[in-house]
């Protein structure tokens, strides 16, 4: 795991959300810091203004979506993520 | 109401309909806590998936059970949610994929 640890990693979720939530358990469980934001928590400008980075990764705007320095990968998809993380 | 006291209730209403909830208990009280907090955040059991838009008139096709459910089970054996899951989906019969948005861009909060 030790190169996943210089990576800026971005996860965009939904507080409500249980893919979302394995999602943080996932980056938790091995020991990543990431920096995540609960969209559906957020209200007025802060909200369209992280939705606008959302929609940038994202187009389809699902949750969650992460993005692992400049690769975005949408849904709890293990596999995924651990590519994008180069392991 | 608790996650715990609405699980078997909307398991008995999945078995009605010849459906299942996700055999992961876990995860669907994860789904569950989701939905009871949308519904008093929103006074609707807004689907914990997707952005609401708070308002029951936008977002009436995603009060759960959603619109979609019953297509996305029959094309990939389970909702977006994972929460409504057909018996060959828990039964390990039929491939567990991520299930792609079906809610028109229109529809949704962007």
């Amino acid at each position: 795991m030790a190169p996943s640890k210089n990576k800026k990693i971005k996860l965009y979720t939904l507080s409500t959300c249980s893919h979302c939530l394995k999602t943080k358990k996932f980056f938790n469980d091995a020991g990543i810091e990431v920096d995540i934001t609960d969209v559906d928590l957020l209200t007025g400008a802060e909200r369209e203004r992280i939705m606008d980075e959302v929609r940038k990764l994202n187009p389809d705007c699902t949750f969650p979506t992460i993005c692992i320095d400049d690769k975005v990968v949408v849904g709890f998809n293990e596999e995924r993520i651990r590519k994008a993380l180069g392991e | 109401m608790t996650a715990e006291e609405l699980y078997p209730i909307l398991s008995r209403f999945a078995e009605s309909q010849g459906i299942r909830l996700n055999k992961d208990r876990e995860f669907v009280l994860d789904i569950l806590r989701g939905l009871l907090t949308n519904e008093l955040r929103y006074g609707y059991r807004s689907c914990p998936c997707r952005l609401a838009w708070g308002t029951k008139d936008k977002d009436k096709d995603i009060v759960c059970p959603c619109v979609y459910r019953d297509p996305d089970i029959k094309e990939y054996g389970s909702c977006y949610c994972e929460l409504y899951v057909s018996p060959e989906w828990n039964e390990g019969k039929i491939e567990h994929r991520q299930v792609p948005e079906r809610r028109p861009k229109e529809k949704r909060k962007m």
